[in-house]
């Protein structure tokens, strides 16, 4: 069997939008997005000690590769970053184009996600891969596995818990709560420098410019603003009377 | 303008987050707006529809929708889409939604902007606006073509009924793509929970794994009779066994929005803040100054709500009596 899971490089730290170009500002430290961690660590756990090959696939610049390797140290198998200056400022319609034509070369059984991305907040990239990919698509899985040809998923909804079948081919969105993902080892941080790395640009995987950044894009960004600013937060320590303290603030705000 | 808002139900019900893009839609006064509603009910809920703003409704009553999946939905309003010619669809997210509205850009090429928060009409050109980098800036967004596909933030808009009539009724049963089918729903665990949901509650008492105990949810329990509200609960909470799921608030529990919000022990990740975060007044009690919470907290106490809980819940009941 063959597991891919598409993993994103975000930056670390806090975030800023750089105000000419109204992107985010990806030139600083970046990591491996911990909600794909849990992605990286479920392929892994599904893969054990099987022959099931573990690719990981990126979307992003050169230095993408540094997280790209973390989930090789992790144990992954293989890595795919589709990286190519037309690529940049990619929304949703153009980066699920260009993941998937990645993904279809790959030609894996199972596809991984994790839960959101924590630059984007966005929690949408899966089913838009999978609508792309023409397979069947199960998010905010909590437990998942693979038996005879499908998978079964549990997961949450607003309402309870689901449990799904559904047919390989597929595309599995994780929730953070499927697993705590494992750190590397020394031996397995050495080793992800001889495993695979392949750097493909958008007509290596039969894309043009036009189907990619803002010409690929069909949303864009028009302003940057402060946001709406809780006034009057107040932090404090307790010194023995936050009890007080709150019910003061209670108090004035009449809600007690 | 002519719009067509995705109307989620579940059971025998319009899901209200749903029902308050309708609202928000029909507000903008401009052109038709219009609604799809997709599951066994459909035609039911279709009038309900009416008093929310929709001069048409789309149903779709096929067998294919009837388990709560996304994928045949993005079929049901791909081809609502087409035959209407909607040029804007609007979406309140939810699990479901937010699978829906994705697929559809992709099957359609639209532009989707999600995470939002508002929207207008400026001259003829539709603005969202949306929060971003964990609510630390505000970014206005638009679309380049049409359709324009907007998924808003759950509790975004209030569902107010704005007295419309009856509406339209137009029945869609399109083809289904082969992937949109083949998902099944196996087994369902809902939980049925007795009383007063917490969703209409005005004042809430959280609790996170920062109790320290399943015990000391009775912590949360007093404060909250105190101060006549009711007790909910984080994801980790409840997947330990510490609380019924009914309480759970969160991106896979319940979305509130209460006049007041105390989180105790509560760490304040992302997956528990989407379901707080409209809340009026948040005072938030954890031991750890570097929490998330406290970066979205009105009230933020960094302390031991061992020791700090009791003495509030003393003090509410000694000012109420």
């Amino acid at each position: 069997m063959r597991i891919a899971v598409c993993v994103k490089h975000v930056p670390e730290g806090p975030s800023r939008i750089d105000p000419q170009t109204l992107r985010l500002d990806r030139s600083g430290e970046g990591a491996l997005n911990h909600f794909d961690a849990n992605a990286v660590e479920e392929a892994l756990r599904l893969k054990g000690d099987t022959d099931t090959e573990v690719v990981v696939v990126s979307l992003g610049p050169q230095k993408a590769l540094d997280s790209l390797r973390k989930a090789l140290a992790m144990g992954a198998d293989r890595a795919v970053l589709v990286s190519d200056d037309a690529a940049v400022g990619s929304d949703l319609v153009a980066t699920s184009r260009l993941l998937a034509a990645a993904l279809e070369r790959q030609e894996a059984d199972l596809v991984l996600f994790g839960q959101q991305a924590s630059d984007a907040d966005g929690a949408v990239l899966w089913a838009a891969v999978a609508e792309r990919l023409g397979r069947p698509v199960v998010s905010q899985a909590m437990e998942l596995s693979v038996d005879a040809g499908s998978v079964r998923v549990k997961r949450q909804t607003e309402f309870g818990y689901d449990t799904l079948e559904a047919p390989l081919p597929v595309v599995v969105a994780v929730s953070d709560a499927i697993n705590e993902p494992r750190y590397p080892s020394l031996k397995g941080i050495m080793g992800a420098k001889k495993k695979p790395q392949d750097v493909l640009s958008l007509a290596e995987v039969g894309l043009d410019p036009g189907d990619a950044g803002e010409p690929g894009s069909r949303t864009t960004v028009l302003a940057l603003g402060d946001p709406p600013v809780r006034a009057d937060a107040r932090k404090i320590e307790d010194d023995g009377n936050a009890a007080q303290a709150i019910v003061d603030f209670l108090a004035e705000k009449r809600l007690v | 303008m002519s719009t067509l808002v995705f109307l989620e139900q579940h059971g025998s019900e319009l899901q209200k987050g749903s029902l308050g893009v309708l609202a928000k839609a029909a507000s903008l006064g401009d052109g038709e707006v219009a609604a799809v509603i997709a599951g066994e009910n459909a035609r039911s809920l279709a009038a309900e529809a009416g008093k929310f703003g929709a001069t048409k409704v789309w149903i779709c009553e096929d067998g294919e929708a009837a388990q709560p999946l996304p994928q045949p939905r993005v079929d049901v309003v791909a081809q609502v889409v087409a035959d209407g010619g909607y040029d804007s669809v609007l979406f309140a997210n939810s699990v479901l939604a937010a699978d829906v509205a994705a697929g559809l850009a992709a099957r359609l090429d639209a532009g989707l902007n999600w995470d939002l928060v508002d929207l207008e009409l400026r001259e003829d050109e539709l603005v969202g606006t949306r929060p971003a980098l964990q609510d630390s800036v505000q970014v206005e967004v638009g679309w380049k073509a049409t359709p324009r596909l907007a998924l808003f933030r759950a509790g975004s808009f209030d569902a107010t009924p704005v007295g419309g009539g009856d509406p339209e009724i137009a029945q869609v049963s399109p083809s289904y793509a082969p992937h949109s089918t083949t998902v099944k729903l196996v087994g369902q665990d809902a939980e049925e929970s007795s009383g007063p949901s917490i969703e209409d509650a005005d004042v809430i008492v959280a609790g996170g794994r920062g109790l320290g105990s399943p015990d000391n949810f009775t912590l949360a329990e007093e404060l909250a009779k105190a101060l006549g509200g009711a007790v909910g609960a984080t994801r980790a909470v409840v997947d330990a066994g510490w609380y019924p799921y009914s309480a759970q608030i969160g991106q896979t529990g319940k979305t509130v929005s209460p006049k007041l919000y105390v989180a105790l022990g509560i760490s304040g990740a992302i997956q528990h803040k989407v379901g707080m975060q409209s809340s009026g007044t948040i005072v938030a009690i954890n031991k750890d100054a570097n929490a998330p919470i406290f970066e979205f907290s009105d009230l933020g106490v960094v302390g031991d709500l061992h020791a700090i809980v009791p003495k509030l819940t003393e003090l509410v009941r000694a000012r109420k009596s």
